[in-house]
């Protein structure tokens, strides 16, 4: 059962390190600043994510894996919000053509 | 099964240092903002990580705060941003 366990953090981990550089590689490589924008929100959500899926199992107790959730859901909330401030500034910096 | 742990900590820290050169690109300051955000989540996923692999009590708490102030420095330079009130017309530019 422990192996199945660690079986499965290393491989959420592994995905969100993927995502994280897909995130990372977006936001170097897309052309213009609303992919960009596109590509690090994917990097937070996901990325983050799956980083946190991966360490659920291996929390001591019910609480801290707890604690793990909510900290994840404070990001998703504070990505969400930044990512609609962070458009909403672009639109007014350069409105669109 | 902690090494694993740290390599990974260590490769999303790598990684999410590489994406800094947008601060040194821009083009514009949205852009470096976003590469701050993007180091801010990858700190927090890396001391998750860290905070797993060692065991070292109050770790997490680290990464709760870097949460928030990762979340405010975004708010504050929206807030601050030149155009603010600006509607579509073009004005403050």
């Amino acid at each position: 059962m422990s192996i199945v366990l660690d079986l499965f953090t290393v491989v959420a981990v592994g995905a969100g390190v993927f995502f994280f550089l897909a995130g990372t590689v977006a936001l170097i490589r897309f052309p213009d600043s609303l992919s960009r924008l596109h590509g690090l929100t994917k990097a937070d959500n996901l990325g983050l994510g799956l980083v946190v899926l991966g360490l659920i199992p291996r929390a001591a107790s019910p609480l801290p894996a707890l604690k793990l959730i909510v900290l994840w859901a404070l990001v998703q909330l504070g990505s969400a919000t930044i990512a609609q401030m962070i458009g909403g500034a672009l639109r007014r910096r350069e409105p669109i053509e | 099964m902690n090494d694993v742990l740290l390599t990974a900590a260590g490769i999303i820290l790598v990684t999410v240092g590489a994406g800094l050169a947008r601060v040194l690109y821009g083009p514009r300051e949205v852009d470096r903002m976003m590469a701050v955000q993007l180091l801010g989540t990858g700190g927090i996923a890396a001391l998750l990580l860290a905070a797993s692999a060692t065991g070292v009590a109050g770790v997490e708490n680290v990464a709760l705060g870097l949460a928030l102030l990762s979340s405010f420095a975004s708010v504050a330079f929206v807030n601050a941003s030149p155009a603010q009130g600006a509607s579509d017309r073009g004005e403050n530019r």
